[in-house]
């Protein structure tokens, strides 16, 4: 106890630099913009890069920018102790929180062409997509019309249940993160079916948006995701 | 025009696809209204709900509303909301019920059907376009502007409360200025009528179709907050599409001529309780049929089959 007391003793008088943390407040980290690892443009004519980049610099940015200002507020209210606060900001945190989670996962959904955006996924997820949909095809089919028919804005997935190794397709609305809809699941890939995400291109259209985004889906990424889960 | 007058308007009656009433108690002044379109060269009555077009031309709301965006949003997304709901209704018991009362029975109490938003929709976006004029904007005046300061200390409040609503709807859905005047409906309970004092102006937001119809407020005055009804013109930036809409486009006169519906609609309906509570008092039968009994007719008493050995 003499040891810890003359420790935080010493740590108090080592001053108020910055850097120097008190032992029992952790610092809040903030979130930042994932880079694109690719041109906003590299995924024409599917998705226009005008629509990428409103996505990418206005609407997920927006997303950090108040999911951080919410963890702030939040960090403050915890530490005054201030319950009805940390109650109230947690609607704000799931849709900011929520709104960077799923947009991070979605620009690594997503790939040019020439780097193998719309390459049908093979080894052991092409191979679970086949037994529990019949074919990729019926897959596509699938989502696509849950993705049409989700009312408002949301998000359509293909997730794994890691606890039963099986694969299912979800909606979630507004910025819900898969894992609302079952603490096991784990997000492969999801389409955005807000309306930012397509209508300066198609319109009212979503359909047309659905069928075309197919052909820059990365495969690579979400089959790694599986074999994690799922090795 | 037979077949019309076989239609018995009553405000309850089961809708047996559905399984359970139309509710009557909380909105006795609402009887379904049926409107028939008789096809030509056909025998049969449909009833079908037709796009209104917006009491002005599609490029009118320029340059605040591109000629664009009403073309998509009232021309596909509109129209498309209508169509659908016309295919959804026919040939089911909701087909003649005028929108409100399809958007009540649909809505359900909150276990919504498959109609509602479709129904609701429609209906948005009818009560939208009104809600705008060319040349709109700026204060209104008279009662309105009277129970605006009363209920919001200022216009100027109200309308920081109004645009702070429709920027933080997440998602989809719709803002509203609505007046209240209903009472809690506790059904083993007369709550009074709210006196002048307690009827209210209120700003509610709702998310996707969901309109304050269901709640059995009287909406006065909506923005649509959904993408499509501001992308095409402001992109991401909804706070400046509220902004236009509020200082360029509402139509004030509109909202008035709601408000001065609405006092009348509680007017009567607080009459028509003083009508019922005083028959009541005085043992006369009632000329509403709230009672579910007198919906089954029986043929056959029970009695009858006990007393036969």
């Amino acid at each position: 106890m003499a040891l810890l007391s003359s420790v935080t003793r010493r740590t108090l008088t080592l001053g108020l630099n910055s850097t120097m943390l008190l032992p029992l407040s952790r610092s809040l980290q903030t979130f930042s913009l994932p880079d694109l690892p690719y041109d906003y443009g590299a995924l024409e004519p599917a998705i226009s890069g005008e629509i990428m980049q409103l996505h990418h610099q206005k609407h997920h940015q927006t997303y950090i920018t108040n999911y951080n200002k919410a963890l702030e507020q939040l960090h403050e209210a915890i530490q005054k102790g201030d319950s009805s606060t940390v109650v109230k900001l947690q609607s704000a945190i799931k849709f900011n929180g929520g709104g960077h989670v799923n947009h991070s996962i979605f620009w690594k959904n997503l790939a040019p062409i020439r780097e193998g955006g719309g390459e049908p996924p093979k080894a052991s997820l092409g191979w679970a997509i086949d037994t529990h949909f019949g074919s990729l095809e019926s897959l596509i089919q699938k989502m696509n019309a849950e993705g049409a028919a989700l009312q408002g804005s949301g998000w359509v997935w293909l997730g794994v249940n890691k606890e039963l190794k099986k694969l299912v397709i979800e909606t979630t609305p507004n910025q819900d993160p898969l894992v609302t809809k079952g603490p096991h699941l784990v997000p492969l890939l999801g389409i955005d079916v807000w309306e930012h995400a397509y209508y300066l291109q198609y319109k009212n259209v979503r359909p047309d948006y659905l069928k075309n985004i197919w052909k820059v889906i990365n495969w690579k990424y979400a089959s790694e995701v599986y074999e994690k889960e799922c090795a | 025009m037979a077949a019309t007058t076989s239609m018995v308007t009553s405000l309850t009656f089961t809708i047996p696809s559905l399984g359970f009433r139309l509710p009557t108690r909380s909105y006795p002044c609402v009887k379904p209204q049926r409107r028939f379109v008789r096809k030509a060269a056909s025998n049969v009555i449909t009833a079908t709900y037709e796009l209104k077009a917006p009491p002005y031309p599609l490029n009118a709301l320029e340059p605040h509303m591109s000629r664009e965006t009403l073309e998509y949003h009232w021309g596909k997304h509109h129209r498309t909301y209508v169509e659908n709901l016309n295919k959804q209704v026919v040939g089911t018991d909701l087909e003649g019920l005028s929108l409100e009362d399809i958007i009540i029975v649909t809505y359900n109490k909150g276990d919504i059907l498959p109609a509602f938003n479709n129904a609701a929709q429609a209906w948005n976006h009818d009560f939208f376009w009104e809600s705008m004029k060319p040349g709109g904007g700026g204060k209104p005046s008279g009662d309105l502007l009277d129970l605006i300061e009363r209920d919001f200390g200022s216009f100027e409040r109200f309308i920081e409360e109004f645009k702070s609503a429709a920027a933080t709807q997440f998602g989809s859905g719709w803002a509203w200025l609505a007046y209240k005047a209903n009472r809690l409906d506790v059904e083993n309970a007369v709550n009074p009528w709210p006196s002048e004092k307690d009827k209210k102006l209120v700003i509610v937001k709702s998310p996707n179709a969901m309109n304050p119809l269901v709640w059995d407020y009287f909406p006065l005055l909506t923005i649509d907050v959904w993408e499509h009804a501001y992308y095409l013109d402001f992109q991401n930036q909804r706070p400046d599409y509220i902004s236009v809409f509020m200082q360029k486009l509402v139509s004030w006169e509109t909202v008035n001529t709601r408000l001065e519906k609405a006092k009348a609609r509680a007017a009567e309906r607080e009459m028509e309780e003083e009508r019922r509570r005083k028959e009541e008092e005085e043992g006369k039968p009632t000329n509403e049929e709230d009672d579910d009994d007198d919906l089954e007719m029986y043929v056959d008493n029970d009695n009858d089959d006990s007393e036969a050995e």
